[in-house]
């Protein structure tokens, strides 16, 4: 079992991903520039959080051009694992590897702040760990996490229980006070049809220790983990 | 070229400085060669009006590896580890275009810890605005806060603490003080420092265009109503060309292909140039042909002078210098090489093959002119605010709230009957100088690098060191107004509360670094408390043993004749030393006992450090024995306000209420929220141990009463003085800055 976190130019949580899976899960992993061109035994890859590229365009919008991006479509259509947090959520949706987009938070600016997401299915390689409805204590990170789609592909998602995460006050609703970006739905995070490439805005990464607060992120990564064992 | 009159003026040179220049040279100057002693004798790049003073700072210690003089001080944590640190203003630039302002301010100080090898992996910044009831100080503070925001983040540093105050005093002239942290190994530490004679001069990183002209010599003046016109003299900042830039030099830093490296700051390449030569004692020549450039037809006057953020030199090994380019061109950066070391201690500027400039190094970094301005002591040391009340001082925090906050207290304080202590808490908690700065920090990425044990809105912050079990603590602190009232003391102050809070957290402080923010050197009275702030600094960090690393002076902070308040920041870093040890502000669990421990005698703006320390010896030494559940510092707003913070609900918890017996000594207001020196608040299971340690020690303390409920009431010789629930009262609490916005 080897897990890669990528790196592009303006990564900034790769360290952090790298940090949870080799001294939390105690797994193997490695970094993966992003001019490489091939994710030949990875069994899980991570596009992290950051400002790839400084984000100066639209988030997203050159990262997706990155080399390394051909050979991660290439792994998602293998049925390889990948999952996005963060920024790594923006980039999966610009490569059109998840459906919809994220836009500018609705109150125009950066938030960063601990908040809770409830668990919509179990039926995902990232959220086998956890129970439906479960509620994780969480942070955020982010000036653009608006998921937006249009009416057709959120129906789609929604009927296809393609939403693993959405923003819930702490007592499990699901409330526009929960909300922090404007999401609709209050969707947080969401897997494709096949089911094997995960986008989320919130940051397991920063919620894997309860010294830092809380370690529910902890039980995304051992989801992973659990999958690969029963591969 | 003719040097007239008006050049000098210009430049900021004055007719003494500029003979010394023809001394020096032995001729007259060239313009680029006027320039270039301009920037470098500026006030800021120089510290000439301050640099007797700054001489009587401590700054040796065991733990220091380096003092002032270089990019950033180090300290040793142990484990191999050491940290580099330093605060920095951006004053000037922030109040002409406040968001690139601050932006750079950050850009800037990270730069000078990144040059010295470390990783920065924690920022905070110290924050003065006027009142917000004027359209441009709001202004001004969104953009500040958003330009941090925006460098911060993107760059991937948490910004994990700070100060926001409010006084009229800073209404055109804000202050904006960044601070940074990085972490590297004991032995992998950089200089500044241009070995080598041969070896190659290159430059790294973002070109250089005709952005930010001749910075220092504006942070060397006041403004006047032309403040606009300075607007082009403001850099902007490119954090993305940073993190690259950052690392970047890390990896040619740990492949060992770098001999010395300083950031291009203030004065640009002029002043990396000549202070990595004048370190190393070694001459620097320079072709500016081969410097990337992004404007046309630049004169060499322009290109030393250019402040263009985000752009490093360094000297490297002449066996390495192919290396060090693949390294830059693997991170998409610009790196040329411009010069070589020399033998002859000058900087030797070129420009299209002639010389343009050609100056010993030494003479522009360390044989500047050094000033013994006069000093007078004021008239007064009372401000406007606090002309015609005698217990002002004892709520200071009323410095900054509209006229009808001070009426209340004023009028409470003074027991005309009939108070509502409700409404006076409630009114505390609102205001400017006291609510909550959620909407300031949530802006800020404060959890990036998965470190933040404790982060903003605490008495310390705390993040983790990933691999020791220990944690790194810090904090800012600078109360400018009981500074005003009495620089010596309030310096001593800043000091001990800056330690205090350290310890709050679990930890041992083990040294600072400063910002000295002040009015015009050339006032006697601006001087006088200069010279006061150092001794009290001394004083208390010759008590602490806490010695300044380093630091920053930034004068001139005036508008239209008017000074600010004095106000010097403190940076205080401490280690904690077992992760166990890390202590929360907030209230924990229901049935707690809430304890007042406090020096025997009270006092308003000033500190006994003996006192202090055994308050702060014996507060450690609890924490230690795991007595203490939570610990805060008192501090504006007194008792009742500390006591309503430990109530707010965190990250961890919902709020929580709390029942009290305010112990009487004075009068109910002042006892509720009277600003007296030297207390904290601590919750704990073991009440009884705390009290013998506390009489042991020489302190007073009182147990207050319990944790636990929805509501904090306060009773008062028998009355009920204060009876709230805890999530209106933190409503209010929270609401109180973005009402005003």
């Amino acid at each position: 079992m080897k897990f890669g976190v990528v790196i592009f130019p303006g990564s900034n949580c790769d360290h952090d991903c790298y940090y949870v899976v080799e001294s939390v899960l105690k797994k193997p992993v490695e970094f993966i520039w992003h001019q490489d061109t091939s994710v030949k035994g990875f069994d899980a890859v991570i596009l992290p959080g950051g400002f790839a590229y400084g984000d100066y365009l639209r988030t997203g919008a050159l990262a997706k051009f990155s080399p390394v991006m051909a050979a991660v479509r290439d792994f998602a259509e293998k049925g390889g694992l990948v999952i996005g947090i963060c920024n790594g959520f923006q980039i999966l949706c610009e490569a059109g590897l998840l459906p919809g987009a994220l836009m500018r938070n609705v109150g125009m600016k950066y938030v960063c702040k601990f908040l809770h997401l409830r668990t919509e299915t179990t039926n995902t390689p990232y959220s086998n760990a956890l129970a439906k409805g479960q509620l994780l204590h969480i942070p955020i990170g982010h000036g653009d996490g608006n998921y937006f789609a249009e009416t057709e592909t959120l129906s789609r998602i929604e009927s296809n229980d393609q939403v693993v995460f959405r923003y819930a006050d702490a007592d499990g609703q699901i409330s526009r006070d929960a909300n922090p970006n404007g999401s609709l739905n209050n969707i947080a995070g969401i897997v494709n049809e096949r089911r094997n490439v995960l986008g989320m805005m919130p940051h397991p990464d920063r919620s894997s220790e309860s010294i830092l607060g809380s370690a529910d992120g902890r039980l995304i990564f051992e989801s992973i983990v659990n999958t690969l064992v029963a591969k | 070229m003719v040097i007239t009159d008006d050049l000098l003026t210009q430049h900021g040179i004055s007719e003494s400085e500029y003979a010394r220049i023809v001394g020096i040279l032995k001729r007259e100057p060239t313009l680029t060669e006027l320039g270039i002693f301009s920037v470098m004798w500026s006030e800021h790049c120089s510290y000439k009006s301050s640099r007797v003073h700054l001489r009587r700072l401590p700054t040796k210690g065991p733990a220091v590896l380096q003092g002032p003089g270089e990019n950033a001080g180090i300290i040793d944590i142990g484990d191999g580890l050491a940290v580099a640190f330093k605060i920095e203003s951006h004053n000037h630039p922030s109040y002409i275009e406040p968001f690139q302002g601050a932006a750079t301010g950050v850009g800037g100080i990270l730069r000078d810890i990144f040059t010295m090898g470390a990783r920065p992996i924690a920022a905070m910044n110290s924050l003065r605005f006027g009142p917000l009831d004027s359209i441009q100080n709001k202004r001004i503070l969104e953009g500040v806060v958003g330009g941090i925001a925006f460098y911060g983040n993107c760059f991937g540093v948490p910004t994990i603490g700070g100060e926001v105050v409010f006084s009229k005093c800073y209404s055109q002239n804000p202050l904006v003080n960044a601070f940074a942290l990085g972490i590297f190994k004991k032995d992998q530490i950089f200089y500044g420092r241009a070995h080598g004679v041969g070896n190659p001069v290159i430059y790294v990183g973002a070109k250089t265009g005709r952005d930010g002209i001749h910075g220092a010599t504006m942070a060397s003046a006041g403004f006047g109503e032309d403040a606009g016109a300075k607007r082009p003299n403001v850099q902007i900042g490119d954090p993305f060309m940073e993190k690259l830039l950052l690392e970047a030099c890390l990896e040619a830093m740990h492949k060992g292909l770098i001999v010395g490296i300083q950031d291009m700051g203030a004065a640009g390449l002029t002043c990396s140039g000549c202070e990595m030569g004048a370190r190393a004692g070694t001459g620097v020549e320079m072709e500016l042909d081969n410097v990337p450039q992004r404007e046309d037809a630049m004169t060499a006057y322009e290109i030393m002078l250019s402040e263009s953020q985000e752009r490093m030199l360094l000297v490297a090994d002449r066996s390495k210098e192919k290396e060090v380019f693949e390294v830059f061109h693997k991170w998409g950066l610009d790196a040329v090489t411009i010069g070589r070391v020399t033998n002859d201690g000058l900087l030797r500027v070129r420009h299209h093959g002639e010389v343009v400039a050609e100056i010993p190094n030494k003479a522009l970094a360390d044989e500047g002119p050094v000033y013994e301005r006069p000093m007078m002591p004021p008239q007064s040391t009372i401000p406007a605010v606090a002309a015609h009340h005698p217990h002002f001082d004892l709520y200071s925090f009323l410095d900054g709230c509209e006229q009808r906050t001070i009426d209340a207290f004023l009028n409470a304080d003074q027991n005309t009957g009939g108070q509502d202590y409700n409404q006076l808490l409630r009114l505390a908690v609102r205001s400017p100088n006291l609510s909550s700065r959620q909407w300031v920090w949530e802006q800020y990425d404060h959890m990036v690098q998965s470190n933040t044990m404790l982060g903003p809105g605490s008495d310390a912050a705390v993040i983790r060191v990933k691999g020791t079990g220990k944690a790194l603590t810090m904090t800012l602190d600078g109360p400018g107004y009981r500074i005003a009232r009495h620089p010596r003391e309030g310096a001593k102050l800043a000091v001990a509360e800056a330690c205090r809070n350290i310890v709050c957290s679990g930890g041992r402080p083990l040294a600072a670094t400063n910002c000295l923010n002040f009015g015009n050197p050339e006032h006697p009275e601006v001087m006088w408390q200069f010279s006061e702030v150092v001794d009290g600094m001394s004083e208390a960090c010759n008590a602490f043993q806490t010695p300044i690393t380093g630091g920053n002076v930034s004068f001139y902070n005036e508008t239209f004749g008017e000074d600010i308040y004095p106000t010097p920041v403190i940076g205080m870093v401490g280690l904690i030393d077992d992760l166990s040890l890390v202590t929360a502000s907030a209230f924990r669990d229901s049935g707690d006992a809430i304890l007042l421990v406090e020096t025997v005698e009270r006092q308003v703006g000033k500190v006994n450090l003996d006192e202090e320390k055994a308050l702060q010896r014996f507060l450690s030494a609890a924490i230690r024995n795991k007595w203490v559940k939570s610990a805060h510092d008192l501090s504006e707003g007194g008792l009742a306000v500390a006591l309503s913070e430990c109530c707010f609900s965190n990250k961890d918890r919902k709020a929580i209420g709390a029942s009290i017996d305010v112990p009487s000594h004075l009068e109910v207001c002042r006892d509720l929220f009277g600003d007296y020196t030297s207390r904290i608040i601590l919750t704990t299971t073991e009440p009884n141990e705390i009290k013998r340690a506390a009489e042991l020690a020489g302190l007073n303390c009182f147990q207050l009463g319990t944790v636990g409920g929805s509501r904090l009431v306060m009773n008062y010789e028998g009355t009920r003085a204060i009876d709230f629930a805890v999530d209106e009262l933190e409503a209010d609490w929270r609401q109180g800055l973005p009402s005003l916005l």
